[in-house]
């Protein structure tokens, strides 16, 4: 895990180097949000192998298969989804994904999901 | 939301008051926003009148405050529901047995609080996922192995209290059975500890079970009878290698001799889980003749069955046998088990399937394919049950039935053709319902379990209507032929209790003389188990 944060950060450096908009604050939010992605969500969103005879873990496949091709499989490639979205999914659940309780994903920790999964979406950029 | 029975809208203020100067007002949840996430996302009555709704939930931080949240629910009469990591999917999620009960939630004791990779143990809280004490015993390079069952996310206290499963060694699979000694929060507010723990002086509370007297750890599982608060589990060193191999017989009535030389072998110690499957199930989605074969009257003589695998080379048994040590010892016990199942099986076949060299690089890791099978935690079980390729519209949830039997082939076959012929007689076909090619499992050794879901929804009460009515029917079945479900979601506990029913049903009548003895207010989770306690007794 620990290995995964370093690397994660690693990462998110050239990624907010790039990013105009980022002030301190959202880059560190977007940080957060990607170590806590790694931790909650990357087992069935990330890259990598299901089981097996499935190329793809659970969620990736799942939006395969969902949006055949049109948007990415994976979750952190999107460049549409909002915070908002992404709460809505995490609070609500969808399919066999089920809801998140606060004592596992704090607001706080929501937020900083919502901001890590939108630094790509240009229109959330602009506000 | 849904408030506890007996208590006046006056005493509910009062007591979420006392609950958040316990635990801090943040951690009290109460509107139903909040406490509406503690709904069970795969329960079978979403949004209808017997959905089992949390009233609120608390989220203590320590035993001290588990001790005071009981303490001011006795005062009141509130029923608490303690979950662990409350992933609890298929057998009720984060949902109480009774509604209006509070939850417990103890996800914020996250406490590691030691991994001895010299005598081969672990002490946690409820709070710790399999993927923490995974993450835990890798960052600092111990040399210890766990044991998990297929979705990762789940804890290890809460998994075991359920009486869960994983995959690997018996000794470490039945993960109640591997738990070492635990320390609990009584109804009365008063903390207990057991085994070696129970003694202040001992520092065996990891390596011995048993403490002097009464063994009471089972009362704690499946049970009201207190709020755990940390437990031992015993672990196994990490192997040098791992090897599995696939055997496949020739014919259905091998699976006899099959299951026959698996007992033997994995009694003995040789193996580690026998992975029964049959290739014949995923070969009928593809092949509409096999289809037929399978749901034809008379497949059960076999030889339809016999008849398609000798000329299409399609076997209709898979085992797969794991061992776990040094190579060249896994290697001979290869040999060994290999000459047994020949001898046993007249033109049985053999495929190599998996060699592992620990410790694994993280893409060597990422490339194991049963990674249960080596007690890597992951989440890829729900490629199953998402959506994918081949099932484009899938469920938004399962019910788990799990009838457990005798571990013998002749059984399967007879618990075979009672569930499909039953599912038949009640005319619902789901994926994954019964037929000639439901494989056994083998997670709680020394038994089979034919496992199977039927789907839950959150928009469609009438998919959830046909799942419940099919459950009830398989259970009331499956007992008339003496299967019995190791585990059940809520709904379904007063009707599996009341199928262990020896002598008038003594079972219940006894844990029923326990609760009010130990639980007078009936406070701790109460139904939970299939017995209630006076306060809600119907007829008491
Ligand atoms: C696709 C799929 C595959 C699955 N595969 C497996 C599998 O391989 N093996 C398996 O075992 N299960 C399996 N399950 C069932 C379930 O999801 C897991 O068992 C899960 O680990 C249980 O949730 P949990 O560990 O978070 O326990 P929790 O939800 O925290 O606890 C379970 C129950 O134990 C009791 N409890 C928990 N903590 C305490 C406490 N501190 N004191 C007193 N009582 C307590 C409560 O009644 C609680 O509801 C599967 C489910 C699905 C949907
Ligand atoms: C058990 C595996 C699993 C886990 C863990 C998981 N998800 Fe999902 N998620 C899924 C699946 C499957 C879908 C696709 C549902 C479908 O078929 O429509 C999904 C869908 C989503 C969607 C909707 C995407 C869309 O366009 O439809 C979002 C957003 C999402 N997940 C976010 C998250 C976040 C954030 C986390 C971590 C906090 C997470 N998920 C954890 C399985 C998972």
């Amino acid at each position: 895990m620990k290995k995964m944060l370093l690397l994660g950060a690693a990462c998110l450096l050239s990624i907010g180097a790039g990013a105009a908009h980022s002030s301190k604050r959202t880059a560190n939010a977007v940080e957060r949000g990607h170590a806590l992605f790694e931790y909650h969500c990357a087992s069935c969103h990330g890259p990598g192998i299901g089981n097996p005879g499935h190329p793809w873990r659970t969620g990736t496949e799942a939006l395969q298969v969902k949006y055949r091709g049109e948007l990415p499989a994976l979750l952190a490639e999107r460049k549409d989804l909002t915070p908002e979205t992404v709460a809505y999914f995490v609070r609500n659940g969808v399919s066999i994904m089920a809801p998140y309780r606060k004592t596992e994903i704090s607001d706080a920790d929501l937020a900083a999901l919502g901001a890590y999964l939108s630094r790509n979406n240009p229109d959330f950029a602009k506000k | 939301m849904t408030t506890p029975s007996d208590v006046t809208p006056t005493q509910w203020q009062s007591a979420l008051t006392a609950f958040r100067n316990a635990v801090g007002a943040q951690w009290v949840f109460s509107s139903d926003e909040d406490a509406g996430l503690y709904r069970d996302a795969y329960s079978p009555y979403w949004n209808e009148p017997e959905e089992r709704m949390p009233s609120a939930a608390v989220a203590p931080a320590s035993v001290e405050e588990v001790q005071a949240v009981v303490r001011i629910a006795n005062q009141f009469g509130i029923p608490l529901y303690p979950i662990s990591t409350g992933k609890n999917l298929g057998y009720g999620g984060s949902a109480p047995t009774m509604s209006g009960s509070v939850v417990v939630d103890l996800k914020r004791m996250n406490k590691i609080i030691e991994v001895n990779d010299k005598r081969n143990y672990a002490i946690v809280e409820p709070g710790v996922s399999y993927f923490d004490l995974y993450d835990y015993i890798k960052e600092r390079k111990l040399k210890v192995w766990i044991d998990v069952p297929d979705p990762g996310w789940g804890g290890v206290m809460g998994n075991a209290l359920d009486r869960g499963v994983g995959h690997t060694w018996y000794l470490y699979r039945d993960h109640f059975w591997s738990h070492c000694g635990m320390e609990v929060v009584l109804p009365n507010g008063e903390v207990m500890r057991t085994g070696m723990g129970a003694m202040p002086g001992s520092n065996a509370w990891g390596d011995f079970r048993s403490n002097f007297g009464p063994y009471v750890d089972g009362l704690f599982s499946q049970a009201g009878f207190g709020i755990v608060t940390k437990m031992g589990f015993h672990l196994m060193p990490e192997p040098e290698h791992f090897l599995h191999k696939k055997i496949y017989p020739p014919r259905r009535e091998d699976i006899i001799p099959l299951v026959d030389v698996a007992n033997e072998l994995e009694d003995q110690g040789m193996i580690g889980m026998a992975l029964y499957e049959s290739p014949m199930f995923s070969a009928q989605f593809q092949d509409p003749a096999l289809r037929a074969i399978g749901l034809a009257p008379d497949v059960w003589n076999g030889n339809a069955i016999n008849r398609y695998a000798a000329e299409k080379g399609v076997a209709p048994w898979e085992l797969g046998v794991s061992f776990y040590g040094p190579e060249a010892v896994n290697e001979a016990k290869w040999q060994y088990a290999k000459s047994r199942f020949q001898k046993a099986i007249p033109g049985v076949r053999f495929e190599d399937y998996e060699s592992l060299r620990f410790p694994l690089t993280a893409e060597q890791e990422d490339a194991v394919k049963h990674k249960v099978l080596v007690g890597v935690p992951n989440m890829n079980v729900f490629t199953l049950s998402a959506r994918n390729r081949t099932n484009p519209e899938p469920a938004d949830g399962h019910l788990l039935f799990s009838p457990t039997f005798a571990r013998s082939g002749e059984e399967l076959l007879r618990a075979q053709r009672i569930f499909t012929e039953g599912m038949r007689d009640m005319k619902v076909d789901y994926p994954m319902a019964y037929g000639p090619f439901s494989a056994p499992f083998t997670w709680n050794f020394r038994a089979f379990v034919l496992a199977t879901g039927m789907p839950t929804s959150r928009s469609n009460p009438e998919v959830n209507k046909l799942s419940r009515e099919t459950m009830e029917k398989l259970i009331t079945l499956g007992a008339q032929h003496g299967y019995g479900e190791y585990r059940t979601p809520p709904a379904f506990q007063d009707q599996v209790m009341s199928t262990y029913n020896f002598n008038n049903n003594i079972l219940r009548t006894f844990c029923e003389t326990l609760k009010d003895a130990v639980d007078p207010r009936g406070i701790i989770a109460p139904g939970r188990g299939g017995f209630w306690p006076r306060t809600y007794r119907k007829g008491a």
